[in-house]
C-alpha cells in the first residue's frame, strides 16, 4: 500500500460533513440530506463536464480544421457553451403533430438518466465515488445500455422517417457493440479477478493492466476503444445521426432543452466510456508506479490522484475526438460486419488467451 | 452486387416507403428534391424533382445581347464560371470567324484549368463531408481560397467573374498573376498529398466507395454522362481532346480514364485531373506572349443568321451551346446542354439496390451543381 499524501483529503471532508449532519439532524433525515447533497453534486458535475467537453470538442475540431473555434464569449471563448446552453433553455419546445407525446417526451430523459446512473460507480480518486459496488463493471455495462431504449423511443415516437431509420441503425449498432465492450472488459476481469472498481484500481498499483496483461490486454484495449466509440454513437460510427444522410437521425425533431439532453448525454457517454477505459486499462486514479523504484514512486505520488484520473480520461477523450474528425463514416452493413466477423471472434480468442496466461501465471 | 442492380424493380409493395431527400437536405448540395423509394435502407428507385432554382435562363437569353449572356452563364454552373463564359465567347468568335490574340488563348486556358482545380477542390471537400469526414471540407475550402485570391486580383471578383468577353478578355491580367499562380501550384502540390492521405488512402473511404454505384460504359453513353463521371466508366468524352479549343491541341495532357465505373473510379478521375490541370498550367504560365488582351470587336455584336453549336469541357462534363440566330443582336433561341442535367438522369439507375448511405456517396461522386440542372 503506497502511502499517498492525498489519500485522506477527500475522506476528511466527507467525514466532516457526515459528522456535522448527524450532529444536527436525526439519522434518517441526515441520510436524506446526504443523498440530496450527493445528487446535487453529481448534477452540477454532470453539467459542468458536459459543457466543458462540448467546448473541448469544438476547440479540438477547430484546430484540426485550420479554424480558431469559439473565441468571443469570455477568454478563449470558454463561456461559449454556457451561452449556447442558455439559448437552448430558452428555445421553444416544438411538439410534433401526430407524434406519440408520452414517448416523445420520455425519450430524452431515459437517455440522460442512463448516462447519469453510470457516473455513480466511477471512482474519481481513492474513495471518491458515489457507490462502490462489488459488481461495478457489470452495473456500468447494464446501465449504460439503457440509453439505447431512449434512442429507439425517440426515433419511433417522432413520426419521422429519418428518425426511424436513425433509431433502427442505432438499435442494431448498440446491441452489437455491447458484446465487444462487455467481452473486452471481461478479459481484464479475468486478469484482475474482481469486478469492483476500487479493487481493480488497487490491483494496478505496480503496473497498469494494459502493461501487466501483455498482448491480450492491449488487444482488449484497442477493441474497447473501437467498440465504445461505436456504443456512444460517435466518430466514424455516428450512423444514428449521420447528418449528411439522415439530417440529424433520431433527434431530428427535438428542439430546445430536449435536444440539449441528447447532446449532453452523448458527451457524458463519451466521458463515461473514457473513464472506464482509464480505470480498467490505465489504472484510473492510480499514479504511475514501477515496483522497486521507491524514489520514483514517491515523486509520482505527489501528483494528486484526481489529476492522474483526469489526465488519463482526457487522453482517451482526445483520442475519440481525433477519430471523429479524421475518419469518414462507415455504412451500416460494414459496421455490423466489423463487429460480428472481426471484433467478436478476436475478442473470444483473446479471452481464451488471457485465461491461459492467467492460469500459467505469465502476467506480471 | 451486379445482379441486384439489374433486377427489375417490383411494384410498390407494402413494406416500401418513400422519403423526400430535399429540397432542403445536407447532401443534395442545393435545392434538389429526390423522392426515394426505400425498402428498409435499400434504395428501390428514386425520382429527381428539379426546378426549384429554375430561373428561365434560356428564355432570358432571347432578350439579351451576346455580351450580356456571358453574365448569365456565370450563374449556371457557378463552379465553372470561367469555362461557361468561354463557351459563349467561342460561340460568338467562331460564328464571326474572329481570330483572338495568342495571349488571350494562353490566359483563357490557364483560367479554365484553375477553374477546374478549384471546382474539384470544392467537390472533394463536399464529397468528404457527404461520407462523414467533416475535416475534408475545411481542407478543400482552405486551398480553394488561394485560387479565389488569384482571381480576385485579376478579375475583381471571387465567384462570378464574367472575365471573358467575345474576342478577348475584360482587361489584362494583374502583374502578380504569374507569380501567384506558380506559388499556388507549388503550395497545392504539397497539399494534395494531404488529400490523398486523409481520404484516398483511408480504408473506410475505399470500402465505402468501391463497387458502389457501378455504371458501365454503355450506360454512361446512353445516359449522356460526360465529364469525370463518364470517364470513370471508361467513356472517352473529354471535349478538350476530341474537339480542342483554345490551346488544348498544343499542350500536353492526358485524358484520365478509369474502367471500373464505381464511385471510387469517379473519385480517382477527379483527383488525377487536378494533377493534369496543374501540369497544363505549368506548361503555359511562363510562356504567356505579349500582345493585346482582346481582338477588335464591333460595339454591337450580331451573329449572321444560322445555327451554331459550341461545346466546352467544364469541370462536370460537356457543356453544349446550341444557338439559332436570325441576324439580330440577340439570339432567336439559345439552348444549354448542361452536364449536370444528364449526369443526374443516371442517378436513379446506378443507385438502385444500394443503401441510402451509398446514395449519398453516389450523388456526391456525380458532382451535381443544382443551378446547372435547373438553369
Amino acid at each position: 500500500m503506497a502511502s499517498n499524501i492525498y489519500d485522506n483529503f477527500v475522506s476528511a471532508i466527507t467525514q466532516w460533513i457526515h459528522n456535522g449532519l448527524y450532529h444536527v439532524l436525526p439519522p434518517f433525515w441526515a441520510l436524506m440530506a446526504e443523498l440530496t447533497i450527493i445528487g446535487l453534486v453529481f448534477l452540477v458535475f454532470y453539467a459542468l463536464v458536459g459543457l466543458f467537453l462540448v467546448y473541448a470538442e469544438r476547440k479540438v475540431c477547430a484546430f484540426m480544421q485550420n479554424r480558431v473555434g469559439p473565441n468571443r464569449v469570455g477568454p478563449y471563448g470558454i463561456f461559449q457553451t454556457i451561452a449556447d446552453f442558455i439559448k437552448l433553455l430558452m428555445k421553444e419546445l416544438v411538439t410534433i403533430k401526430n407524434s406519440d407525446k408520452l414517448l416523445f417526451n420520455l425519450a430524452p430523459f431515459i437517455v440522460i438518466i442512463a448516462s447519469f446512473m453510470a457516473i455513480a460507480a466511477i471512482p474519481f480518486a481513492k474513495g471518491l465515488d458515489a457507490i462502490d459496488f462489488d459488481i461495478g463493471i457489470l452495473y456500468v455495462i447494464a446501465v449504460s445500455s439503457l440509453g439505447v431504449v431512449g434512442v429507439l423511443l425517440a426515433g419511433w415516437s417522432s413520426n419521422n422517417k429519418y428518425s426511424l431509420i436513425g433509431a433502427m441503425r442505432s438499435g442494431a449498432q448498440i446491441i452489437s457493440y455491447e458484446l465487444s465492450v462487455g467481452l473486452s472488459l471481461l478479459t481484464i476481469i479475468i486478469l484482475a479477478g474482481t469486478m469492483q472498481f476500487s479493487a481493480i484500481v488497487q490491483g494496478q498499483e505496480y503496473g497498469w493492466f494494459i502493461f501487466r496483461g501483455h498482448i491480450p490486454a492491449m488487444i482488449a484495449f484497442v477493441i474497447f476503444l473501437i467498440a465504445s466509440t461505436a456504443e456512444t454513437n460517435r466518430g466514424p460510427f455516428d450512423l444514428a445521426e449521420a447528418e449528411s444522410e439522415l439530417t440529424a437521425g433520431f433527434h431530428t425533431e427535438y428542439s430546445g432543452i430536449k435536444f440539449a439532453f441528447f447532446f449532453l448525454a452523448e458527451y457524458m457517454n463519451m466521458f463515461i466510456v473514457a473513464s472506464i477505459a482509464a480505470t480498467v486499462f490505465l489504472g484510473g486514479w492510480m499514479p504511475f508506479h514501477v515496483s522497486g523504484w521507491t524514489g520514483f514512486n514517491q515523486v509520482m505520488d505527489y501528483i494528486p490522484p484526481s489529476i492522474w484520473y483526469i489526465g488519463k480520461t482526457g487522453f482517451i477523450i482526445f483520442l475519440m475526438m481525433l477519430f471523429k474528425w479524421t475518419f469518414p463514416r462507415l455504412r451500416i452493413d460494414q459496421l455490423l460486419t466489423l463487429e460480428w466477423k472481426y471484433l467478436l471472434p478476436i475478442n473470444l480468442f483473446n479471452i481464451l488467451l488471457m485465461s491461459f496466461i492467467v492460469l500459467m501465471g505469465w502476467h506480471f | 452486387m451486379k445482379e441486384v442492380i439489374h433486377t427489375p424493380v417490383p411494384s410498390v409493395e407494402e413494406e416500401e416507403y418513400h422519403i423526400n431527400m430535399g429540397p432542403q437536405h445536407p447532401s443534395t448540395h442545393g435545392v434538389l428534391r429526390l423522392v426515394v423509394s426505400l425498402q428498409g435502407e435499400i434504395v428501390k428507385s428514386l425520382k429527381p424533382h428539379c426546378g426549384y432554382i429554375h430561373r428561365g435562363m434560356e428564355k432570358m437569353c432571347e432578350k439579351d445581347t451576346y455580351p450580356q449572356i456571358i453574365h448569365l452563364t456565370d450563374r449556371m454552373d457557378y463552379l465553372s464560371a470561367h469555362i461557361n463564359n468561354h463557351a459563349v465567347c467561342l460561340l460568338v468568335e467562331n460564328a464571326l470567324q474572329i481570330e483572338v490574340p495568342e495571349r488571350v488563348k494562353y490566359i483563357r486556358t490557364i483560367m479554365d484549368e484553375l477553374t477546374r482545380i478549384q471546382s474539384h477542390q470544392l467537390w472533394w471537400a463536399s464529397f468528404g463531408m457527404d461520407l462523414g469526414g467533416l475535416t475534408c471540407f475545411f481542407y478543400g475550402l482552405r486551398d480553394r481560397e488561394k485560387i479565389l485570391d488569384i482571381w480576385e486580383e485579376t478579375t475583381g471578383a471571387r465567384f462570378l467573374q464574367s472575365y471573358y468577353t467575345p474576342g478577348g478578355l475584360m482587361w489584362d491580367i494583374h502583374p502578380d498573376f504569374q507569380k501567384k499562380t506558380k506559388e499556388f501550384l507549388k503550395y497545392f502540390r504539397k497539399k494534395i498529398r494531404d488529400y490523398e492521405k486523409i481520404l484516398s488512402g483511408n480504408v473506410i473511404f475505399r470500402e465505402r466507395s468501391r463497387n458502389v454505384g457501378i455504371m458501365t460504359k454503355e450506360e454512361a453513353v446512353s445516359y449522356g454522362v460526360t465529364g469525370p463521371s463518364g470517364r470513370g466508366s471508361g467513356f472517352s468524352c473529354d471535349v478538350r481532346k476530341h474537339h480542342p479549343y483554345a490551346l488544348y491541341d498544343k499542350v500536353d495532357f492526358k485524358e484520365i480514364l478509369y474502367q471500373e465505373g464505381d464511385t471510387l473510379a469517379r473519385y480517382m478521375v477527379r483527383m488525377d485531373e487536378m494533377y493534369e490541370s496543374m501540369h497544363i498550367i505549368d506548361q503555359l504560365i511562363d510562356n504567356i506572349p505579349q500582345g493585346d488582351f482582346s481582338a477588335k470587336m464591333k460595339a454591337v455584336i450580331k451573329l449572321p443568321a444560322g445555327e451554331y453549336y459550341q461545346r466546352v469541357e467544364t469541370a462536370r462534363g460537356a457543356l453544349g451551346l446550341y444557338c439559332i440566330s436570325d441576324g439580330n443582336k440577340t439570339p432567336y433561341r439559345l439552348k444549354f446542354r448542361t452536364p449536370s442535367f444528364s449526369n443526374l438522369s443516371a442517378l436513379d439507375h446506378i443507385s438502385r439496390g444500394f443503401k441510402i448511405a451509398d446514395l449519398v456517396a453516389i450523388g456526391g461522386s456525380l458532382d451535381l451543381v443544382i443551378p446547372d440542372i435547373d438553369r
